[in-house]
């Protein structure tokens, strides 16, 4: 049902818009006063001022690889992430761990990990379908590059960027 | 050994102080144009708590050189089915008219005996509204030449706006005229060294009741030729042609490079030359209480030239101030304050200064 609006009775003066415009004027040149003098800082300036030191720890930044603590690339090359990638920015050339390593049992490991930064839209998909806790979303937030060819992250530049990562399950390690 | 003499003939000497003085003002005006848009940006940011520019140079203060080096590097586009002539015309017709104004607005006393003037004609404002109004047509043509419908509108806009201010902005200075009786702008500017500023007289010698009541219908005036003025100049809240949210840039949407370069010279070019009318007509052009003119010395001349440009500067920011507070009108609410308020309000006002003067003649 429509109900009907009981619009004001405006006055001469409020209908001439004048007291109105006034009031406007009072309250931009008090913002322009307030920012000229420092009083309003609301603008935290980027590449001097950052967020880094305070960024959450469910923070979804560039996907990397990590190795644990006894110093073993956590990856076994299953292509999970590679599949589940909604823009497929990943490329994984599995290879076949020696007889004679120590992990040999693993018998996959990634020969070439690459992930396009470019085409990466941090999703995190990788890491949330990684049963091998290899893939991890850390912290960088800034890649750039001069190049497409430049942002397409290989396996030693994603392993320094993930680093070491402690406290992840042990599955391979043999049983005590 | 050359001989000086011959810079010294009436003739020679009006003609090299005239070139040297456009040259000057033409300067002056450009870079006050790049730093009005400066102060565009920062007022605006400061308005709206932002930072605004702030990276190029102290508080962004090199930022207008950066921002003309980027406008020259950019591809110079043209559409296809374009009117190619009238396209490559129409930046050029809205930037000159604005440059013209300047002419005739005497932005100082003398210096050194030269009068800051470079045309100082007889029929000064009228070249202002003669001039000034031409820079419509630029707007018109870049709307229609471009053969795409926003700017289009933005062309329609602009002609029908055109006819809705101009009358009331003409009308509205008649008032000065009457009791000024002259219409060079220097003349009218020694009148209000002497009689007070038209809308502040007060402070000044010869104040008596006649000045008093002179004062509403200079007052009226002011207000009635500020609107307008807004209008004339395409700023907020009056700025139909270009409107961003509805007609995408309105006018100058095909434009790219130095050719919209030249529509955003030309719209605060014009800006300043409204300014510096306003100054000249209704706030004492260069004078100041108590400053003697340039026949003083060198050294007053300056500080009157000084007073002219602070004055403008002043009026800017208060163009500024009044875009980034108020909407924008629509087409008919403009057309109607034009021609059902403005239009009788500044005609009303001749009257009334009319009869102000005849009864204290009699």
């Amino acid at each position: 049902m429509a109900r009907p609006v009981q619009r004001p009775k405006l006055s001469l003066l409020e209908r001439s818009y004048l007291p109105a415009i006034f009031g406007g004027l009072l309250i931009t040149i008090r913002h322009f006063k307030d920012m000229l003098f420092g009083k309003t800082r609301v603008t935290m300036e980027y590449p001097e001022h950052t967020w880094n030191d305070d960024l959450p720890d469910w923070y979804r930044g560039a996907p990397t690889l990590v190795k644990d603590e006894h110093g073993r690339e956590r990856c076994v090359a299953c292509q999970l992430c590679e599949f589940i990638c909604p823009p497929r920015a990943i490329t994984i050339k599995p290879g076949e761990l020696s007889k004679d390593s120590k992990w040999a049992k693993v018998e996959k490991f990634p020969e070439k990990f690459e992930i396009d930064m470019a085409r990466c839209i941090y999703c995190g998909l990788c890491q949330e379908v990684c049963p091998e806790q290899a893939i991890f979303l850390r912290k960088d937030y800034s890649i750039t590059g001069e190049t497409r060819e430049s942002l397409v992250h290989d396996k030693k530049k994603l392993y320094e960027l993930g680093g070491v990562m402690t406290g992840l399950v042990h599955k391979w390690d043999e049983k005590k | 050994m050359l001989s000086f003499d011959i810079f010294l003939q009436p003739e020679i000497f009006l003609l090299w102080t005239s070139f040297l003085k456009t040259a000057v003002i033409v300067g002056v005006v450009l870079t006050m144009v790049a730093y009005s848009v400066w102060a565009e940006r920062k007022v605006s940011a400061f308005i709206q708590d932002r930072v605004g520019p702030n990276r190029v140079g102290w508080a962004g203060l090199l930022q207008p050189l950066v921002d003309g080096v980027k406008l020259v590097l950019k591809e110079n586009f043209v559409p296809s089915g374009v009117n190619k002539f009238f396209f490559s015309l129409a930046p050029a017709l809205a930037f000159v008219p604005a440059l013209l104004v300047l002419a005739v607005l005497p932005f100082g006393s003398s210096l050194f005996g030269v009068p800051m003037v470079i045309a100082n004609l007889n029929t000064g404002i009228l070249w202002v509204f003669a001039v000034s109004s031409l820079g419509v047509y630029g707007i018109v043509l870049a709307g229609w030449s471009s053969n795409s419908k926003y700017p289009f509108l933005g062309g329609i806009r602009s002609s029908s706006q055109m006819i809705s201010y101009e009358i009331a902005l003409g009308l509205s200075v008649i008032p000065i005229f009457l009791i000024t009786g002259t219409l060079n702008l220097g003349e009218i500017v020694q009148y209000q060294t002497l009689h007070g500023w038209m809308v502040f007289p007060m402070g000044m010698s010869g104040f008596n009741l006649q000045r008093l009541l002179l004062w509403i219908p200079m007052l009226i005036s002011f207000l009635v030729f500020l609107i307008a003025m807004f209008a004339e100049t395409n700023r907020l809240p009056f700025d139909l042609p270009e409107a961003e949210q509805e007609l995408v840039g309105g006018y100058h949407t095909e434009y790219s490079s130095m050719r919209f370069a030249m529509f955003f010279l030309g719209e605060y070019a014009a800006m300043i030359a409204g300014a510096g009318v306003i100054v000249t007509l209704f706030l004492g052009g260069w004078s100041l209480p108590f400053v003697p003119d340039g026949g003083q010395g060198w050294l007053w001349g300056v500080v009157n030239i000084a007073t002219f440009f602070a004055k403008v500067a002043a009026i800017i920011f208060f163009f500024l101030w009044i875009r980034w507070t108020l909407p924008r009108f629509r087409f008919d609410q403009l057309m109607k304050l034009g021609w059902y308020v403005f239009f009788e309000v500044a005609l009303a006002n001749i009257f009334l200064t009319a009869g102000i003067l005849l009864y204290f003649r009699s």
